[in-house]
């Protein structure tokens, strides 16, 4: 008996590597996309002065202190400097919205900032002005641990976020868990499958040459299993953040990171 | 799971989307496939493959997508994918019709499979509107590509044309 035991327990041990279990990553094994590059790519998502998504956050920058309009705040007229009140800020987003009664992410927050204080249309999804802003307020956490607020109004988005990440979709028939839970690491082709952590977004992008948003990456990993996007700002795309988040806590928050 | 060779089991892949959308439903209807035990005996276009445009269409990262999660016996091929079993010598492995199951539908014999079903509407859901009501090979290339990996019969090395 003992010893059938202590067979099946070294046949564990003696198993390939992580990758080769399905199911969630262990927490000692969880690691961000950042350890998938190369040292080139590293040095350069370490070096403001040599980072290209650095331009973006000057620009954040500038726009957290200037006036949208003369009657208007800036953002740093109610929130004053950005280093002090905006710590710790990203790392805890998707947050809920008591507003609007749902969850919300840091670019929807920016956007009723925009709205409700400042009397201004929303930034569009996707454009320099919102990523700028976004990447310029979640520096302030940079190197700072996730920490998905712990408020039970985000469960049943994150239990959605959690279904939709484990569900086959596409053409392909692929699912996230698929790659990310079950296959980091290994290659799909000249790839290496990072475990998809949220941690560094917005984050510059050499394929894309910019800035882009978490939606846009998650847009990016649904079209290549051939199924159809959600648009950009839909409740799927909060739910998957939400989940995402919690996957990744306590990893530290990277934005802007840059990825190939 | 491997099906039993007395299980002989006609499927009709166009019966079993019933699932699917109405834009699925709407594209080309599949051709009928016979599965006997765990394989695929009969061409689904009563006809042989190509084996060279086989060939072109598993290194074709675009339309085949073989080599994002397959190695073969493709030396000249950069980036070959580790998710899947070495196609090296498969075609010694398995026959023709094996093969073509696998294909066609490899949840047939492994229903956790990963690999996409490349002939089958089944069971899918949120396909983008590009692709909806389509196969991801079509029947002919289909035969194509199952001549190919049956001419793939030697390990690795002996098919490699340099060192
Ligand atoms: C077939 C494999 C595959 C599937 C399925 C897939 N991804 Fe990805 N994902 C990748 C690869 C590979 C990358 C790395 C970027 C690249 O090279 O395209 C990536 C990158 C990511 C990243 C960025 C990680 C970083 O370090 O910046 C996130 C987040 C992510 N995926 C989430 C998801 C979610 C959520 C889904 C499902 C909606 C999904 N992925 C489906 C392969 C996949
Ligand atoms: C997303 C990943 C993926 C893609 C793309 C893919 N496969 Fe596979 N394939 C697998 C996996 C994993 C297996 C192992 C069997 C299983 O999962 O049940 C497999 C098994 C096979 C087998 C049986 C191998 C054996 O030794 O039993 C053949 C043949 C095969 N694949 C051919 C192909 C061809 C040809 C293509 C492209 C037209 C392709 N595959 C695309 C993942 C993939």
């Amino acid at each position: 008996m003992i010893r059938t035991a202590t067979a099946a327990l070294a046949a564990l041990l003696l198993a390939p590597g992580p990758a080769a279990f399905p199911g969630e990553i262990a927490p000692a094994d969880k690691r961000s996309g950042f350890a998938e590059m190369g040292p080139a790519l590293q040095a350069m998502q370490r070096d403001d002065t040599a980072h290209p998504g650095m331009l973006w956050v000057q620009d954040g920058a500038d726009l957290w202190a200037r006036a949208p309009s003369a009657d208007a705040p800036a953002c740093g007229g109610c929130h004053g400097e950005a280093r002090a009140s905006m710590r710790g800020v990203a790392a805890r987003y998707p947050a809920w919205d008591a507003r609007s009664g749902r969850p919300i992410d840091l670019e929807d927050r920016i956007n009723q900032c925009r709205r409700t204080h400042q009397q201004a249309e929303p930034f569009a999804r996707e454009s320099a002005d919102l990523l700028g802003l976004t990447a310029f307020v979640a520096l302030q956490s940079r190197g700072m641990p996730l920490a998905p607020p712990d408020d039970s109004r985000l469960a049943p988005a994150r239990q959605e976020g959690r279904a939709l990440f484990e569900a086959r979709m596409g053409q392909l028939g692929l699912s996230c868990a698929i790659c990310h839970d079950d296959h980091w690491g290994r290659h799909l082709g000249a790839a290496v499958i990072p475990q998809g952590h949220p941690t560094g977004y917005p984050l510059y992008r050499l394929e894309w040459q910019g800035l882009g948003s978490l939606q846009r990456r998650l847009r990016n990993c649904m079209s290549g299993m051939r199924a159809e996007p959600y648009p950009f700002g839909a409740p799927e795309y909060v739910a998957l953040e939400l989940y995402l988040a919690e996957r990744a806590a306590p990893l530290p928050l990277e934005t802007p990171a840059l990825r190939p | 799971m491997r099906l039993g060779r007395r299980v002989a089991l006609t499927l009709l892949v166009l019966a079993s989307a019933a699932s699917a959308t109405r834009a699925e439903e709407a594209g080309q209807p599949l051709r009928p496939v016979t599965i006997v035990g765990d394989a695929i005996p009969a061409s689904l276009t009563g006809a042989a493959g190509d084996p060279a445009r086989g060939r072109a269409l598993v290194l074709d990262r675009t339309r085949g997508l073989c080599l994002l999660c397959h190695a073969g016996p493709f030396p000249e091929e950069r980036f070959q994918g580790n998710l899947a079993p070495d196609l090296s010598g498969v075609g010694a492995r398995l026959s023709e019709g094996q093969l073509r199951l696998r294909l066609v539908d490899g949840r047939r014999v492994n229903p956790q499979t990963i690999m996409p079903a490349y002939y089958s509407l089944a069971a899918r859901t949120r396909v983008a509107r590009a692709w909806q009501g389509r196969p991801i090979l079509e029947a002919g290339e289909i035969e194509d590509v199952v001549t190919f990996l049956a001419s793939l019969r030697g390990p690795a090395r002996d098919q490699r044309t340099g060192p």
